[in-house]
């Protein structure tokens, strides 16, 4: 059943002009509209997930990939003007016209984003069990002992030392806070985790771990995840579909393994050619 | 009964990084395979056996014609949506290719276990099949617990081959699965092979083998520049055209 459903989705940056669209996207070869000087992050994105399924979403640095997962996960950016149509399940009218309570109930409980870099989605000196809590409390938590069982059973999921619990997370390791935001993201139960670059900044060998505790307890738990990443290596082990972007637009999209095996655009057919 | 219906399929890459180049990999393929059959794909490199197998899990997007696969409804596979195919993939149809690809780091059990466990069976019931196939392919119980990356060819193709095995596909592609398997080794996969097709499941297979096609295979389909030579019954193959 379908999760989400995302059409003519737009995060522009700048005035905007009629020429914006025209202008910009994979013919044009910009995302920046030469007349306006809007830079038209992503544009024209339609895409929908299903209940369970894991979507990646690949592209270079620039190509609009996170504008178009953090308008999808609710995100604002105060500078940014997003447009377009998102429905989801369970949910009557449009995900990106909604006001400020039903947007922070929404990501409280129902769409959680792991963010890029680490400092944007945790507060480094707080504790990494806080760090979690503070997910709970937000969505309405308000029993000390439920929240602190609820973060124990969560540390030990996503395999972080539970003894590590009361340390402030700037002391954990690079994997461990990732971690942290996973355990965070999956705090409440939700039905869809965004993840931008889950694996970037980390050891490889640190990778392989983070990637793997995420794909079981996705699967164990059967919740619908966007991954966002320019590493090939990583959607093609965790996605079931995959978008291609390219100047803020959407290229290609398909199976996976199809994406990767028998690309059909000149730009994802180059993309793969140069994976080394 | 038949349980997939080939008919005039066609792949015709177009390499926009070459120029647009379009390179032929099928030319109007047609066959029929019955329901619990082992029917072998053979053709000298470069014929469109891996092709062939890819566009049938839809791997590769076919060009032109159909699949038809005659399962609880009746699925053209060349022309489905997504969403159809992977729902074929996680219940009716494996794939298995020389090459493992898997999470590093991930112990061999549950790399076979996986599949299984993404069906909705307990980790600890699938983790027993698991070892029960990796037994049966004579991979040592030492290794069970160990990362597939660091072993040797053949024991990674036997992971590979077990994982693919796990969930007991109706239908199961193989690409090449005992290539880099030493003649007993490849003798237990050709056993275990034999005891899949003796539970119903129907194998399309590509082999490099002659011996491996003439042990498992009841006929041999015979590609040649992507297009069909001749379909024989096992009898009248004579390993002539295997490279």
């Amino acid at each position: 059943m379908t999760l989400l459903e995302a059409s003519a989705v737009e995060t522009i940056y700048g005035p905007g002009c009629p020429d914006c669209l025209d202008a910009t996207g994979d013919r044009a070869g910009t995302n920046q509209c030469p007349r306006c000087g809007t830079v038209v992050a992503c544009a024209e994105a339609d895409l929908d997930v299903a209940e369970g399924e894991v979507l990646g979403i690949v592209g270079e640095s620039g190509s609009g990939k996170s504008s178009l997962a953090e308008a999808l996960a609710l995100e604002r950016d105060p500078e940014a003007t997003v447009n377009g149509e998102v429905s989801y399940a369970g949910h009557d009218g449009n995900l990106l016209e909604v006001d400020y309570q039903t947007r922070h109930d929404l990501r409280s409980r129902d769409i959680s984003l792991v963010h890029q870099h680490i400092r944007d989605g945790l507060d480094l000196e707080f504790t990494g069990g806080g760090n979690v809590a503070e997910k709970l409390l937000s969505a309405g938590w308000r029993s000390y002992e439920d929240v602190r069982m609820r973060v124990r059973e969560l540390f030990e999921e996503t395999e972080i030392p539970v003894a590590r619990m009361d340390d402030p997370a700037r002391t954990y390791s690079g994997g461990m806070q990732r971690r942290v935001q996973i355990a965070r993201a999956l705090a409440t139960d939700p039905d869809l985790i965004v993840l931008d670059e889950p694996t970037t900044g980390l050891d490889v060998s640190v990778q392989a771990r983070v990637l793997d505790t995420f794909r079981r307890v996705q699967r164990e738990e059967g919740v619908a995840a966007i991954v966002v990443s320019h590493d090939l290596g990583v959607v093609r082990l965790l996605a079931d579909r995959t978008l291609v972007m390219r100047h803020g637009r959407i290229v290609e999209s398909g199976l996976t393994d199809r994406v990767m095996e028998d690309p059909h655009h000149e730009y994802t057919q180059t993309l793969i050619n140069s994976v080394i | 009964m038949t349980v997939l219906s080939v008919e005039g399929l066609s792949k015709t890459f177009d390499v926009h990084v070459l120029d647009d180049t379009q390179v032929v990999g099928l030319d109007g393929v047609s066959f029929n395979v019955r329901e619990g059959e082992f029917l072998a794909v053979v053709g000298e490199s470069g014929s469109g056996k891996s092709s062939l197998l890819k566009c049938l899990y839809r791997t590769y997007d076919p060009t032109d014609g159909r699949v038809v696969y005659h399962g609880d409804d009746e699925v053209d596979l060349a022309t489905c949506d997504d969403r159809t195919v992977m729902a074929l993939r996680g219940t009716a149809i494996g794939y298995t290719s020389q090459f493992l690809n898997e999470i590093p780091r991930v112990p061999a059990v549950d790399v076979v276990a996986r599949p299984l466990v993404e069906q909705g069976t307990p980790a600890e019931t699938a983790r027993g099949r698991a070892r029960e196939l990796l037994q049966a392919l004579s991979v040592p119980a030492e290794l069970w617990d160990a990362y597939p990356a660091t072993f040797s060819g053949g024991e990674r193709q036997r992971v590979n081959l077990a994982q693919a095995l796990a969930p007991d596909p109706d239908l199961l592609l193989l690409d090449e699965p005992t290539s880099a398997l030493d003649p007993e080794t490849r003798r237990e996969a050709i056993d275990l092979l034999e005891t899949a097709l003796g539970q119903g499941t129907t194998v399309i297979g590509v082999f490099h083998d002659t011996d491996v096609v003439a042990a498992v295979a009841d006929r041999v389909v015979v590609l040649d520049e992507g297009r069909i030579q001749a379909v024989l019954p096992i009898e009248e193959f004579d390993g002539e055209v295997v490279r």
